[in-house]
């Protein structure tokens, strides 16, 4: 069953890859046609930002996750030795290469993995997980990184970040052009007076204001579902639920994290800021702990 | 006539194929039991370096132990005899080992000097790390042995097996207290 997920997670990354794509030139399209009246431009522009994103993204995944969330890297086995050895057993029961490892500094426990495929990976903890967490626990946290690499939800992640961050930035270069150079166009808006013009500037608007939420609804779908299957493998890794229940649990009574970067939240093992909306189910990255809690004790 | 030839060699080459992607796949998971057994060695062997080094730290400050410590020596020692081959008596020997390194571990309860140097506590880690690597290995070694023994045990494993003496390979036994928490944990 894993192999056939591993399988699908491969096709899925194309899939994705291509919707988010479109959104992202729709998005283009009505930047650029609300703001500086010409679609094309704006398709242009978006496509050129995309593929900048994602050719340094997919080109330095590591280096670029790990620097928005100011990570450091292990270099020694000696700076750390537990959760060192902890990371090679896991990488060996796994199949898959040793990953860099690398230390976040914060207070709150919570891991992430990243890379583009299980040869170019690396998963990061913080130090308040190396301090609250013992040995089990740890295993079972990092059991659950290692499924990601392994299952490879760190490409689909990497470049569900990419685009995503490739929407908001071009929502950004729309909404500047806006504040900035928006007067001339509404004066001769006005001059027209054609209505239907003025349906299709309010309908981009629109748009450019629900893109970035359907670009996170998008990549919140996509990283819940893989929460249950990475707990799932930590289990089959470590063969003990136990640990990685208890480790859940230590991390939802704990502070949310002081400085995580927002559009890396999807990767990291319980959601970072810890947000409690009304909508929970749709706009959050992580199942609730509890859930996954009860799907662990009943495996 | 020329269609019935082409047909037969199609059919010949096809079989051929799928004979030898059959084939390489059995070897393949019984390298992967092989490579599985290395870690195994590995681990043994840089437990038994290791563990001179313990006994000379725990002798400074736990004079009265000698007997745990020689316990420990002697496993040590018998395992170091155990031919390399017999997978199940190494394995037998090794958990033995662990068993009796327990007892030093737990010694570091009744003296607090040993439980707070330095030395000790590296020792504690690095011997932790290969308990857990021989846990896991072992873990890796009977799943990989699961999958080729479902090879050679099923159509069409079952026709080929025989013809290259492939031959269904043991399980290492888990000592019994780890089948509840599999992993050791020395410095809890």
């Amino acid at each position: 069953m894993l192999y056939q997920q591993i399988a699908q997670n491969k096709r899925k990354t194309w899939l994705v890859m291509l919707s988010f794509f479109c959104l992202l030139l729709i998005i283009g399209a009505a930047v650029g046609y609300a703001f500086f009246s010409s679609s094309l431009l704006g398709i242009v522009l978006a496509a050129i930002v995309a593929a900048v994103y994602i050719v340094v993204m997919v080109g330095n995944s590591t280096g670029v996750v790990m620097s928005l969330n100011h990570a450091r890297e292990v270099t020694d086995t000696k700076q750390y030795p537990q959760l060192w050895h902890i990371v090679e057993d896991m990488a060996m029961v796994a199949r898959v290469p040793m990953p860099r490892v690398f230390i976040v500094t914060d207070s709150s426990p919570n891991a992430f993995a990243t890379g583009n495929d299980p040869k170019h990976a690396a998963v990061a903890v913080t130090t308040g997980l190396l301090e609250m967490m013992d040995r089990e626990e740890l295993e079972g946290v990092i059991g659950h990184e290692i499924s990601h690499i392994r299952n490879y939800d760190i490409r689909l992640a990497t470049i569900a970040m990419a685009l995503t961050a490739a929407i908001s930035l071009l929502v950004n270069i729309g909404m500047r052009s806006f504040w900035w150079g928006g007067g001339r166009r509404r004066n001769r808006n006005d001059n027209e007076g054609n209505s239907g013009q003025i349906i299709l500037l309010i309908g981009s608007i629109v748009v450019v204001i629900l893109a970035p939420i359907a670009a996170s609804l998008v990549q919140m779908a996509l990283s819940r579902n893989r929460e249950y299957l990475a707990d799932a493998s930590s289990v089959e890794l470590t063969r003990n639920p136990t640990g990685l229940i208890t480790a859940l649990q230590k991390i939802d009574n704990s502070q949310p994290m002081k400085q995580a970067d927002s559009a890396s939240a999807a990767l990291y093992i319980a959601d970072p800021f810890k947000e409690k909306r009304s909508l929970t189910h749709l706009f959050t990255t992580h199942p609730p702990i509890q859930q996954r809690i009860n799907r662990l004790e009943h495996l | 006539m020329l269609w019935i030839i082409v047909i037969v060699i199609v059919l010949a080459i096809v079989a051929a194929g799928s004979y030898i992607g059959f084939y390489n796949s059995i070897v393949r998971t019984h390298n992967w039991t092989d490579e599985a057994w290395s870690q195994i060695d590995v681990q043994l062997k840089r437990r038994n370096d290791l563990i001179p080094n313990l006994v000379e730290t725990v002798k400074g400050y736990a004079k009265h132990e000698q007997k745990t410590l020689t316990d420990v020596i002697d496993k040590r020692n018998q395992l170091a005899t155990v031919p390399a081959a017999n997978h199940e008596q190494t394995m037998a020997a090794s958990n033995q080992l662990s068993d009796s390194l327990k007892g030093v571990f737990a010694l570091s309860e009744n003296y607090p000097d040993l439980k707070a140097n330095q030395q000790f506590g590296q020792l504690m880690e690095e011997l932790s790390n290969t308990e857990n690597k021989l846990a896991y290995s072992r873990q890796l070694y009977n799943s990989s042995a699961v999958n080729y023994n479902n090879k050679i045990q099923t159509f069409p494993g079952n026709i080929i097996a025989p013809i290259h003496n492939f031959s269904k390979i043991n399980y290492l036994e888990t000592p019994s207290d780890e089948k509840k928490a599999p992993k050791v944990s020395f410095n809890d």
